[in-house]
């Protein structure tokens, strides 16, 4: 409980300065709507929002499956093969220096304006934190592990799964951590070149109608919603990499 | 009644007449400026079948790169390794238990998980593998402790799994590398007990490096005494007692003095 009051503190600060600022004259209403207003937005359109949540939500979390399969099975075969890695290594950085902006509305004339291009996106942005942190996980092995398992005459296949695998779920989950706070980035750049539903299509939907207050109530939303995936990673950590902890605070 | 615990749990060695011969090995690194380092200059050492050699040395003089030498992790810069007459780094992995100096036990696997790692490797199924640990575990007083990770364990404990894990899998040749450093003097001397009772019961061939004279003395047949880096044999001292050995005789015994003495000596000088 302690560890969670300077936060909780902060957050209420923030919440308070933010209330200063929007009720100063010279701050436009449509620029800056008062936390008040947000909240009574949250009241007026709780279905509205909900269901474009509910919408984006979906977007991030299949995008996220696709990344973790897909990240995870190329680090893995990347480790495995030399030649694979320094292939692919360049492709892989150059995959995330593309402006994700500019491809987006190529997706979207690619798959149409249904969920193909939101997953596309989300799936992008994500692999590559998802990928790097594996591979520099696996290759975290303590050299000595790698060589007791050689004196046992382990093949490769037993290594990877008794040693390589389990010494890079922290990294792994390190990945994660930084795809799913990306991850609903990506879902709204998708759904803003093109969409008929989601959370980011009602921002932007809402800013060119001047409903300021709904506007940020659809961005507090994708705040929570990253927030929550994050905790969600944590938790998860928790459960699979107990040695993890325990090693931390021993 | 000890060593039937350990024939219940620990495999039969596939071969017995497994003998170790180290000829002329030389084994240099690079320092930490790049400069030529070379950890042993000339080694010659022969442990027959069944044997139990001790090795002594000042620290750094290359015990835990012999060790690895003969274990098949490394190769020779010069001279040769042959376990029972091979000398392919392979064949000396398969016929060699190597117990690394560190216990670089596995974070993520419980105390038991731990112990039967070297089995798994030899394709024994996961369960079967644990049920053969758990007597072990037992015996090595670690009881209530199978599901305890190794940072939950203490330094001494983590080398007793550590060197069950090494027992295991019944491989003709064991090589210890300082086996029971961690261990209070208690715990040590049991160990010890243990394990010359365990060698009489299932004899194997044993190369043991230990820092301590006494230890070398009271298990082996004979102790190499190494000099300092780089390392070559200085002496090599028979101990002329039959194993296993009774502590209270060995600590009285005046031969016993006599050699540890002479051990004493070599590696003071
Ligand atoms: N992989 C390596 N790379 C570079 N130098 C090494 C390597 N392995 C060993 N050495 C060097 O070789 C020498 C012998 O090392 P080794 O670990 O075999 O000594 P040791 O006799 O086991 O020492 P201790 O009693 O402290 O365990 C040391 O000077 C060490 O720095
Ligand atoms: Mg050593």
């Amino acid at each position: 409980m302690r560890r969670w009051l300077p936060a909780s503190a902060l957050l209420l600060a923030f919440v308070g300065a933010w209330a200063w600022l929007a009720s100063l004259p010279s701050v436009d209403d449509l620029t800056l709507a008062s936390p008040a207003e947000v909240w009574g937005a949250f009241g007026d359109d709780r279905d509205l929002l909900l269901d474009n949540a509910r919408v984006t939500l979906v977007e991030v979390l299949l995008g996220l499956v696709v990344s973790i399969v897909a990240g995870v099975t190329f680090a893995v075969a990347m480790h495995l093969s030399r030649t694979l890695r320094d292939a692919t290594y360049p492709l892989l950085v150059a995959s995330q220096a593309v402006p994700i902006v500019v491809l987006a509305p190529i997706f979207v004339l690619a798959f149409d304006y249904g969920i193909g291009p939101k997953l596309a996106i989300v799936a992008l942005i994500c692999f590559f934190p998802i990928t790097v942190n594996v591979l520099d996980g696996l290759r975290s092995v303590e050299q000595d592990h790698l060589k007791l398992m050689r004196s046992f005459g382990a093949s490769r296949l037993r290594t990877l799964r008794s040693v390589e695998v389990p010494a890079a779920l922290p990294s792994f989950f390190s990945g994660l951590r930084v795809a799913a706070t990306v991850s609903v980035i990506g879902a709204v750049f998708g759904e803003w070149a093109g969409a008929d539903e989601g959370l980011g299509r009602l921002v932007l939907l809402g800013n060119n109608q001047l409903q300021t207050p709904r506007v940020y109530a659809g961005v507090v939303l994708l705040t929570l919603m990253a927030v929550a995936l994050f905790t969600l990673v944590t938790l998860l950590e928790r459960l699979t990499c107990p040695w993890n902890r325990s090693e931390r605070t021993a | 009644m000890q060593t039937k615990v350990v024939a219940a749990a620990v495999e039969p060695p596939s071969e017995t007449e497994t003998s170790v011969a180290v000829r002329g090995v030389k084994r240099g690194f690079r320092g930490a400026r790049r400069e030529p380092l070379l950890a042993l200059a000339g080694v010659d050492l022969h442990v027959g079948a069944n044997e139990v050699l001790g090795v002594v040395g000042p620290s750094g003089c290359g015990k835990s790169t012999l060790l690895e030498l003969v274990a098949g992790l490394q190769e020779p810069d010069g001279g040769s390794v042959e376990v029972a007459g091979r000398s392919t780094a392979k064949a000396r992995r398969e016929l060699c238990a190597f117990m690394p100096q560190r216990d670089l036990l596995l974070p993520w696997r419980d105390a038991l998980g731990n112990a039967a790692l070297a089995l798994e490797c030899q394709g024994v199924p996961r369960e079967e593998a644990r049920s053969r640990a758990a007597p072990l575990l037992e015996r090595f007083g670690l009881r209530g402790f199978e599901g305890a990770r190794p940072a939950q364990l203490s330094g001494g404990m983590r080398q007793r799994v550590a060197f069950m894990r090494t027992l295991l899998p019944g491989r003709p040749v064991l090589l210890l590398d300082e086996p029971f450093a961690s261990l209070d003097s208690i715990t040590r001397a049991s160990m010890q007990a243990w394990l010359a009772d365990a060698l009489a019961g299932e004899p194997r061939t044993v190369l043991l490096v230990t820092h301590d004279v006494e230890e070398a003395l009271f298990l082996s047949d004979r102790v190499a005494v190494l000099s300092a880096r780089p390392g070559r044999v200085m002496q090599e001292l028979e101990v002329p007692l039959p194993r296993p050995r009774d502590r209270r005789a060995a600590v009285t015994d005046p031969e016993l003095a006599r050699l540890r003495e002479r051990a004493l000596e070599v590696l003071g000088s």
